[in-house]
């Protein structure tokens, strides 16, 4: 079985949590954060993950992944609020063995 | 002003997306009748709203079906029910009336008579995402010149109209309304637009024949005109120009609310409606249904399919507390077909009995 990886999510509040991903459920950053209930139903994921509408929004605070963001992740960032250059889409970002030890801090709501 | 006439129905769905159509069908064969009201000017909810053109692939029985098909196919399916539509407004409040029955009162002051409600909200009311712009306020109000939503394209007819936005609906409405309004201008701030392939080249081909004025990478920044929008002032790489319009349509995507339905009294739980799972989607107020996305119980899914199981227990508990006492046995419409209200039978082809020599 494949080991769970590590990331470090502060959330709006700036409480910071250290949450177990499993890395074979095709899962993402904004999944893991509604999975851990990181931020209230409702306010996170609202498109499902097609990089709709921003609100999984996060700041990426370490050099674990890159900060390139694809094509329509790109475009709706362009259209976000609380947008900086370490800013990239929770759903955007597949849980891969590859973003152990991930560091991201969650936006604030749009 | 003359009052609006009250609209009379049985069940009145809060939500125009796809649990609320299905609960049509699922009504129309108990012989109920409804009535939607949606915030948006469509039907469809979601799937019109955000993902139209993209593909969902756990309906049952569909291996692949286009969100906006799914949508027409809904339609299609519910139409002899013959369901009536306030559509663009929000179901603001709701009264109670002592023999059971509900009033609820949209932002337009339309007043809707139901003998139950099932909220078919979803993520709730989609409410626009606004420019951040001196004087929006003031323009926004008693057709001053901004609106959010293209309610009826025939008030853009001959007028000039700036359209600012990237994505589907920026685009789509530019191409429709570039038939209808004198002159449209599509402002965006970046050079690269964000939508299906064929509506990016149909504005790029209005472009060329000069039938949309495109202007990016470009924001607009300010309004004048002293009793209604008269220009706009719009940055351009640092620039400043004056562009005449009489409507300035701002698309920059809605932001799901729960919106006035969670001041109704209902048991609310991260950010949705707590409803009975264990028997028939009833929230804590009795009369009262909340199905699909906006509901909440142990183990729950938001998916289509579920909403589409909820609406119909939901519809079956309505009649029973409609009728009380009186008999009522499942039917399958395979065996007693489908009755429309509007005289319409759909049914089986009788099989042949015949003998073969």
């Amino acid at each position: 079985m494949p080991q769970d990886i590590t990331i470090k999510i502060t959330d709006r509040d700036g409480v910071l949590h250290e949450v177990q991903a499993p890395t074979d459920m095709n899962m993402n950053v904004m999944e893991l954060i509604r999975a851990y209930e990181l931020a209230p139903e409702g306010t996170v994921g609202i498109c499902g993950g097609m990089a709709m509408c921003a609100s999984c929004q996060c700041y990426v605070l370490n050099d674990v992944i890159s900060l390139e963001r694809n094509p329509d992740e790109e475009a709706m960032l362009w259209e976000a609020y609380h947008v900086k250059d370490n800013s990239r889409l929770g759903c955007q970002i597949p849980i891969t063995e590859a973003i152990d030890g991930l560091e991201i801090e969650i936006a604030p709501e749009q | 002003m003359p009052r609006k006439k009250m609209i009379e129905t049985d069940i009145l769905i809060i939500g125009a997306g796809p649990t609320g159509l299905f609960a049509v069908f699922e009504a129309g064969l108990l012989k109920l009748k409804c009535h939607i009201i949606d915030a948006l000017p469509q039907i469809g909810g979601q799937l019109a709203e955000l993902y139209p053109k993209k593909p969902i692939y756990d309906i049952p029985g569909y291996p692949e079906v286009l969100a906006g098909d799914l949508v027409s196919n809904l339609m299609e399916q519910i139409k002899q029910f013959q369901p009536g539509f306030t559509l663009g407004e929000t179901a603001q409040t709701i009264e109670k009336l002592e023999d059971g029955t509900f009033i609820v009162t949209t932002n337009e002051g339309t007043k809707h008579h139901a003998k139950a409600i099932a909220i078919a909200g979803g993520l709730g009311t989609f409410e626009p995402r606004k420019p951040i712009l001196k004087d929006l306020e003031f323009y926004e109000k008693e057709d001053r010149g901004v609106d959010y939503f293209v309610k009826d394209p025939e008030k853009y007819r001959g007028k000039n109209v700036v359209i600012s936005g990237g994505g589907d609906s920026a685009l789509d409405w530019s191409i429709f309304l570039s038939d209808v309004a004198a002159s449209v201008t599509l402002v965006h701030r970046r050079n690269e637009f964000r939508g299906a392939l064929d509506s990016v080249e149909k504005v790029q081909e209005l472009k060329s024949s000069g039938k949309i004025k495109l202007i990016t990478p470009a924001e607009v920044v300010g309004f004048k005109g002293s009793e209604r929008l008269e220009s706009v002032d719009i940055e351009v790489n640092g620039a400043r120009m004056n562009v005449v319009t009489d409507y300035f349509i701002p698309l920059f995507g809605l932001t799901p609310k729960l919106g006035p339905i969670a001041n109704w009294g209902l048991e609310i739980e991260k950010n949705a409606i707590k409803v009975n799972n264990a028997l028939d989607y009833q929230t804590n107020i009795d009369g009262i249904y909340a199905i699909g996305d906006v509901n909440i119980y142990p183990g729950k899914l938001k998916l289509i399919l579920c909403g589409f199981h909820e609406a119909t227990l939901m519809c079956q508990s309505v009649y029973n507390r409609i009728n009380p006492g009186k008999k009522y046995v499942l039917k399958y419409t395979t065996v007693s077909g489908v009755d429309g209200f509007d005289g319409t039978r759909k049914e089986a082809e009788k099989a042949v009995v015949k003998s073969i020599d």
